[in-house]
């Protein structure tokens, strides 16, 4: 027989086969398996925990407890990093802003480092991966190992349930839940893992709304901008809570902008079925501590930092240029400044952060570490750290850091702002690069990176025009 | 596992593991044997890679963890081993992407074994997909993991029932606590080795006219295909209809995919 011969004589045959022969044939695996089993698995007692697991599982997947204890383990970690970020940030920025700064500028001193290099090298360079680290190893090192010990129990298998109605309610796929956690994680992480999702459309969906969810790069500007600027708007003994709630708020902001948008493009341009998938809800876990520690600490936490230093450091040259390349006896940066300035304040920013934005495409780790150093070299006022105010991240409501951006006009519509926007801008340029290199298209990379940014603009906008008409146009 | 650290001269004893394995995580190079990794999704498969590979790949309590195939190395005995980690699935039977990059990996990558892992505390429905891999191929290991955790629920798991029952070697293991490691490291040796024969449980298509037509296609597709494995699998999937085997049979690239087969496997296991 040839092989059109044999492909045709299987179907010849293939009518002559019982109809539920492909049911049959799974029905006799499942049979065996069944039989096999019950031969060598032998189950003692009731089993305690299976019952205490179904008991958790009813309680966490529940229609009406459900959310909100979802709602509550996001603000329980954030409280805690919020708490405990607080002190260590404040030794860290001691010993590398307060005293380092000015020791490594006293030796380049005495080793006559002409004025360029110094300033290059120790005010750019060294200042900027000061911040870096002492603004978001701590946050980092609390918030990570919390939402792997999540991980690692079996939680998140949980919110995709819990989820995945509204994920299908608005055309996407339940699996986003997951993909939307791994985003909270890292957006170019998040990308990757759409791969779970088989149908083309759901998954670009998935890919395009991503960017809603907060990274890594994003918590900590939001937790910092919260306790700076929030926290000292209540009684210090709940400044924690309001700080915590505003990053909450924001986040779940980021939750329902996903929805949103997942809503409107499946409405729209990504028209389509929802298609179903299985997902099975995986025993609790007694979460590994120290593996935990050991794999949040060096994988996630780490590698993040040394990313936001590796990009630091050559924006704090090039913000060390942008400040010192004189035009027209005007800063460089203080021109592009200058023509921001306008933009910003329709949207309740101002040109130091539209500047911070531009130059920190590359990670969204050093937005506000750029925003600082543009703010400390426009203003003329010297290293914060040597005012000698001390503490940089703390809700005192009289910390450097407020004192410094009050000086450079920031109020609480600016935080604000900024928040919102730190949601909704373009994702990083690692996050487009992947994106671009899953989807191999122009087309759906220029969405995925410019719809966010419409949206901040909007929303920004927004916020405030309806808070100055409120609080009077300032 | 009573594995002491002493050092022995015996030579069909277990010597201690840690001086006959060694972690080459991704350095590769050419390797002697192909291992694959099937299983449920959740079962842990990825702790088991790491603790033979010594990587870190990734690892989190939820399924569908593994998105891409993961690759590791080790060395065992002096000889190279490749470890190719499958998406997990929860059967070889249906159309979805990751079931067909594990079954084409099992069926055309060839792998010199294909270590089965599965959930000791939910053996009856992980044995399924177990099943289903013996039926295509002949060199397998099963390992039950998540030992630890079935002890605790109470359950205890008869691994030398369940060798003799499926007819491959059944390894108990708790891959997070690293508990028996060794001893799939030494089944996974043999059988690649060809020390260890298995004749593996395989289930008749007891159903009328299915067992016959079967024959049928296989006797066709010997003589047309001489020396091609796995014929079984592809005759019923010709009589399913499916519409790749089909066209891989009409147009006769069914036997370059079996010639070619290394380098099939990793493109269609790929699949990225």
């Amino acid at each position: 027989m040839k092989p059109e011969e044999i492909v045709e004589r299987a179907s010849e045959l293939r009518w002559k086969l019982p109809q539920d022969y492909h049911d049959r044939w799974v029905e006799s695996i499942y049979a065996e398996s069944g039989r096999i089993a019950s031969r060598n698995v032998e189950q003692q007692g009731k089993g305690h925990r299976l019952t205490w697991e179904r008991r958790l599982d009813s309680l966490l997947t529940n229609r009406w407890t459900g959310m909100p204890i979802m709602v509550f383990m996001l603000a329980t970690v954030l409280w805690l990093t919020i708490e405990g970020a607080n002190l260590p940030s404040g030794w860290l920025a001691t010993i590398l802003v307060e005293n380092g700064h000015p020791f490594l500028k006293g030796l380049a001193d005495s080793a006559h480092l002409p004025w360029w290099l110094s300033g290059v090298l120790i005010d750019g360079l060294y200042l900027t991966m000061a911040w870096v680290i002492s603004v978001m190893l701590p946050p980092m090192a609390i918030f990570f190992p919390l939402f792997t010990i999540l991980e690692d129990f079996g939680y998140l298998p949980r919110v995709a349930f819990n989820l995945d109605h509204l994920f299908q309610r608005v055309g996407a796929h339940g699996k986003q839940a997951l993909t939307m956690s791994m985003g909270w994680g890292c957006n170019a992480a998040g990308i990757v893992a759409t791969r779970v999702i088989d149908s083309p459309r759901e998954r670009l969906i998935a890919i395009i709304t991503n960017n809603f969810a907060l990274c890594n790069g994003r918590w900590p500007t939001q937790i910092l901008l919260a306790t700076v600027f929030l926290g000292v708007l209540a009684p210090p003994a709940i400044a924690g809570l309001v700080s915590a709630g505003a990053v909450l708020g924001v986040a779940l902001l980021g939750v329902m902008l996903t929805f949103l948008s997942s809503w409107i493009l499946s409405r729209t341009v990504l028209k389509g079925e929802t298609s179903t998938f299985t997902l099975e809800l995986p025993p609790f876990r007694p979460p590994n501590l120290l593996r935990t520690l050991y794999t949040s600490l060096i994988d996630r936490t780490l590698i993040v930092l040394w990313r936001a230093i590796v990009f630091a450091a050559p924006a704090g040259v090039v913000l060390w240029s942008i400040c010192n390349i004189q035009l027209d006896n005007t800063s460089l940066a203080q021109w592009m400044i200058n023509i921001l300035n306008g933009p910003g304040w329709l949207i309740g920013l101002n040109g130091v952060i539209l500047v911070a934005y531009i130059v920190a495409i590359p990670a969204n780790e050093i937005v506000v570490p750029t925003v600082l150093m543009l703010t400390v070299m426009t203003t003329g006022v010297t290293g914060v750290g040597e005012q000698g105010a001390g503490v940089m991240f703390d809700a005192s409501g009289d910390s450097a850091l407020a004192l410094l951006l009050n000086t450079a006009g920031w109020t609480t519509l600016t935080a604000v702002c900024l928040m919102l926007f730190s949601l909704c801008h373009n994702p990083c340029s690692t996050t487009i690069y992947t994106i671009w290199k899953e989807t191999k298209s122009l087309k759906w990379t220029l969405v995925s990176t410019l719809m966010p940014v419409v949206f901040g603009i909007v929303i920004c906008g927004f916020v405030a025009f309806f808070w100055r008409m409120f609080t009077g146009w300032s | 596992m009573a594995m002491q650290a002493h050092p022995t001269t015996c030579k069909d004893c277990a010597a201690p593991t840690s001086s006959r394995l060694e972690r080459l995580g991704v350095k590769l190079g050419q390797s002697d044997f192909v291992v694959a990794l099937a299983g449920n999704p959740n079962t842990g498969k990825s702790t088991v890679f790491n603790s033979l590979t010594g990587l870190r790949q990734h690892t989190g309590n939820w399924p569908g963890k593994t998105i891409a195939r993961a690759e590791g190395g080790f060395s065992y005995n002096g000889k190279k081993f490749k470890l190719v980690d499958l998406p997990g699935t929860y059967s070889l039977l249906s159309a979805t992407e990751d079931e067909e990059v594990a079954r084409n990996f099992i069926l055309f990558g060839q792998p010199d074994v294909t270590v089965v892992v599965v959930d000791a505390t939910r053996l009856e429905r992980n044995l399924n997909l177990a099943l289903q891999v013996l039926q295509i191929t002949d060199k397998a290991i099963v390992c039950v993991n998540l030992i630890d955790e079935a002890r605790a629920h109470g359950v205890t798991v008869d691994g030398r029932g369940l060798a003799r029952d499926l007819g491959v070697p059944v390894v108990l293991a708790a891959a997070r606590q690293g508990e028996g490691i060794d001893q799939l490291l030494r089944e996974i040796d043999d059988m690649a080795n060809g020390r260890s024969s298995c004749r593996p449980h395989r289930l008749k298509y007891d159903i009328p006219t299915v067992q016959e037509s079967i024959e049928e296609l296989v006797d066709a597709l010997a003589k047309e295909f001489p020396g091609m494995p796995h014929l079984e699998w592809i005759a019923l999937r010709l009589l399913e209809g499916d519409p790749r085997i089909v066209q891989a049979v009409a147009s006769g690239e069914i036997g370059i995919l079996e010639k070619d087969h290394v380098a099939t496997g990793t493109i269609s296991a790929c699949g990225n």
